[in-house]
C-alpha cells in the first residue's frame, strides 16, 4: 500500500483523552434514549429475574455503554485484516437486527421470491448486462472521437455527451420509448430500456475513457509511432491497456449504479425487480418485505460487480508488481 | 539498398508559434556516418532529430530519408519510420509488456513476422545489446541502463537504416552511462548510421566521425571529429566546449 508509512500510529480510539468521554457520551446517550425499555434489554433483564423498570435505567444504560466500549477495545487491538472482518460481521448483523425488527413475514416472502428472481431479477440482469456492453462500446467510440482532430467526428461526440448528459436519465427513456414512435420508429420496452441506459452511461464513460487515454504519456504515443505502428494498434495495444488502468475503477462504479438506475425502465412498464417488488408487496400492505428482499438482490449483485471490478483491476495492474 | 543518402535536408525551419526552433538547416548524413550533435539547452537538438521521422512537423525547406521526400502522406511517413530507429532519453518501453514482447510487437504488427519469428528475432537483438536473461521481465523490474538497452535492441530489432538517439544517457545513473556508450559503440562496429544527440564529450570524441554544435535553432559549426574538437573555428562553440569539458 502507498498510503502506509512506516510508522505505527498508537490507534486513536484507546487514547484515554478519546476513549473515556466516548464510554461518557454512549452512556448519557443510551440513557437518553431510555435503552432500558428497548426488546433487547427488557429480553435481558427478565431473563435474569428482574422486573424492567425506571430504576435500571443507569445500571442497564452503564452495562450497555461497557459491552459497546469493550467490543470497540478489542477490535481496535486486531490485525488490519481482522478488523475489517469484525467490522462487516458487525455492521451485518446490526442491519440484520434492524431488518428483523421490521417483523417481517418470511412466509410472504417465501412466496414471492421466486417471481422476484425468475422475472424481476432475470429482466434486471438482463438489461444492466446489454446496457454495460453497449456503453462500454459508446464510451470507447466515443473518446477516440473527443481525441480525434476530425471536426465532424469531435462534433457528434460533444453533443452526444453534452445531450445525454445533460438530461434526465428518466426523460430518455420515455424520449425513446414515446417520443420515437411518432417519428415512425416503434421500440419495444426493454430494448428502449437498453437504449437509454447504454446512451445515458455511454455519455458519462466517454469522459472516463477520455481522462484515462490522456493519463498516458506522450513518450508512449510517440515510441510506438516512431517503430511504425499504426494508430489501431497504437490505441488498442499500447495506449489502451495501461489506460485501463485508470479507466476502470470509475467504470466500475458506473457499472453498479447502472445496475440501480436499470429500475428507472420501469416506468414504460418493463418488469424488472424494482417495479415488482413495489407491486407485489402492494395487494397484502407487505412493503416492507418486498423491498428488503429487491434491496438485497440488489446489493448482493453489486458486490458481485465490485468483485469483477477487482479482479480486472489485478489483471491490468501486473506491470506495476515489482 | 538505394544509393540515396540516409538523410538529406535541406533548408529546414520550423516554427513552434512565433517561436523559431529550426533556423535553416543543410544537413547530410552519409551511410555509415556517426554523428553527434551537441549545443546549449533549448538549440533545437531534439526538434531537429525528431523531425527526420515525423514525431515533428515542419513549415519549410525539405527532408529525404534514403531518397524518400517526407511530405504528411501516410505513405511516406510510414516508409521513413520503417527506415528510422529512435531512442528516446526516457526509454519509453511499453510498460504492460514483457522485454520481449516490447520488442516482438512491431515485429510482427509492422514487419508481418509471424510470433515465432518474431520471438526469435526479438530474442537475438536482446543477445545483441547482452540482456537476453531480462526477456521474460517487465521494464519497471530493470534498471535504466537495462531499460535503455531494451529500447535500443527494440529499434534495432526493426533493422532500420540508421539510428537517432536522443540524449540516450542522460536519464541514467552515472554508472549506468557505460553500458549504454558501449552499446553505441558496438552498434558502431557494425557499421550503423547513427546520429546521436549527447552530452557526453569524452564519449563523442572517440565514437563520432562528425559533429555538430548548434544553437539557437541554427547549425553554428561542424567537421570531422578530431577538427572540431581541437581547432573549434566559432566563439560560441569553443565557449560551449569548455563549459561541458569542465563538467567532465
Ligand atoms: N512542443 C513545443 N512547443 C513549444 N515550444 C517548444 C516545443 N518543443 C520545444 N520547444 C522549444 O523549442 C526549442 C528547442 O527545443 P529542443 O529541440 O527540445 O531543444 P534541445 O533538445 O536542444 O534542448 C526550445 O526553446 C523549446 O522551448
Ligand atoms: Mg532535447
Amino acid at each position: 500500500m502507498n498510503f502506509a508509512d512506516n510508522i505505527d500510529y498508537p490507534p486513536v480510539l484507546r487514547r484515554p483523552t478519546v476513549f473515556l468521554p466516548i464510554l461518557v457520551v454512549l452512556f448519557l446517550g443510551l440513557l437518553r434514549a431510555d435503552a432500558v425499555d428497548w426488546p433487547v434489554a427488557r429480553a435481558v433483564l427478565s431473563g435474569m429475574g428482574l422486573a424492567p423498570g425506571p430504576s435500571l435505567a443507569m445500571p442497564v444504560a452503564a452495562g450497555l455503554a461497557a459491552l459497546i466500549g469493550a467490543n470497540l477495545w478489542i477490535v481496535t487491538g486486531l490485525r488490519t485484516r481482522w478488523q475489517v472482518w469484525a467490522v462487516w460481521a458487525e455492521l451485518a448483523l446490526l442491519l440484520a437486527v434492524f431488518f428483523v425488527s421490521f417483523n417481517l413475514s418470511y412466509a410472504f416472502i417465501q412466496r414471492k421470491i421466486w417471481i422476484l428472481l425468475s422475472v424481476g431479477l432475470v429482466n434486471t440482469l438482463l438489461i444492466s448486462a446489454c446496457s454495460i456492453v453497449f456503453a462500454f462500446v459508446l464510451a470507447l467510440i466515443g473518446a477516440i472521437a473527443k481525441l480525434s482532430s476530425n471536426g465532424l467526428a469531435l462534433g457528434v461526440a460533444n453533443f452526444y455527451t453534452s445531450l445525454f448528459r445533460g438530461i434526465p436519465l428518466l426523460m430518455q427513456i420515455y424520449l425513446i420509448y414515446l417520443g420515437l414512435p411518432q417519428v415512425g420508429i416503434v421500440v419495444d420496452a426493454i430494448p428502449a430500456g437498453i437504449a437509454a441506459l447504454s446512451l445515458c452511461y455511454g455519455a458519462y464513460m466517454t469522459e472516463i475513457f477520455r481522462g484515462g487515454i490522456e493519463s498516458i504519456p506522450r513518450g508512449q504515443w510517440e515510441a510506438a509511432r516512431a517503430l511504425g505502428l499504426r494508430p489501431g494498434d497504437t490505441l488498442f495495444r499500447v495506449i489502451l491497456p495501461q489506460a485501463m488502468r485508470v479507466i476502470i475503477p470509475p467504470t466500475g462504479n458506473q457499472f453498479i449504479a447502472m445496475l440501480k438506475d436499470s429500475s428507472l425502465v420501469s416506468v414504460v412498464g418493463v418488469w424488472e425487480l424494482m417495479y415488482l417488488a413495489r407491486t407485489q408487496g402492494q395487494s397484502e400492505f407487505r412493503h416492507i418485505e418486498m423491498m428488503i428482499t429487491a434491496s438485497l438482490i440488489y446489493w448482493a449483485f453489486s458486490i458481485a460487480l465490485e468483485m469483477i471490478q477487482a479482479r480486472v483491476e489485478r489483471h491490468f495492474g501486473r506491470d506495476h508488481v515489482r | 539498398m538505394s544509393a540515396d543518402p540516409p538523410v538529406e535536408i535541406r533548408g529546414l525551419s520550423k516554427w513552434f508559434g512565433a517561436f523559431r526552433a529550426l533556423d535553416g538547416i543543410d544537413l547530410t548524413i552519409g551511410a555509415a556516418e556517426r554523428l553527434v550533435i551537441c549545443g546549449p539547452s533549448g538549440s533545437g537538438k531534439s526538434t531537429l532529430i525528431r523531425t527526420i521521422n515525423a514525431l515533428e512537423s515542419f513549415q519549410e525547406g525539405e527532408i529525404r530519408v534514403g531518397g524518400v521526400r517526407l511530405t504528411r502522406e501516410p505513405a511516406a511517413v510510414r516508409a521513413i519510420r520503417l527506415q528510422v530507429g529512435m531512442v528516446f532519453q526516457q526509454f519509453n518501453l511499453f510498460p504492460h509488456m514483457t522485454v520481449l514482447e516490447n520488442c516482438a510487437l512491431p515485429l510482427r504488427r509492422v514487419r508481418g513476422l509471424a510470433p515465432e519469428t518474431a520471438r526469435d528475432r526479438a530474442m537475438s537483438y536482446l543477445d545483441k545489446v547482452r540482456i537476453p536473461e531480462q526477456a521474460d521481465k517487465y521494464p519497471a523490474q530493470l534498471s535504466g541502463g537495462q531499460q535503455q538497452r531494451v529500447a535500443i535492441a527494440r529499434a534495432l530489432a526493426m533493422e532500420p537504416r540508421l539510428m537517432l538517439l536522443d540524449e540516450p544517457t542522460s536519464a541514467l545513473d552515472p554508472e549506468m552511462v557505460k553500458e549504454v556508450l558501449d552499446t553505441m559503440v558496438a552498434l558502431a562496429a557494425d557499421g550503423m548510421t547513427m546520429a546521436v544527440v549527447t552530452h557526453e564529450m569524452g564519449f563523442a570524441r572517440h565514437f563520432a566521425t562528425r559533429e555538430i554544435f548548434m544553437d539557437q535553432g541554427r547549425i553554428i559549426e561542424q567537421g570531422p571529429t578530431e577538427a572540431f574538437f581541437a581547432d573549434p573555428r566559432e566563439e560560441r562553440t569553443r565557449t560551449f566546449l569548455r563549459q561541458v569539458l569542465r563538467r567532465d
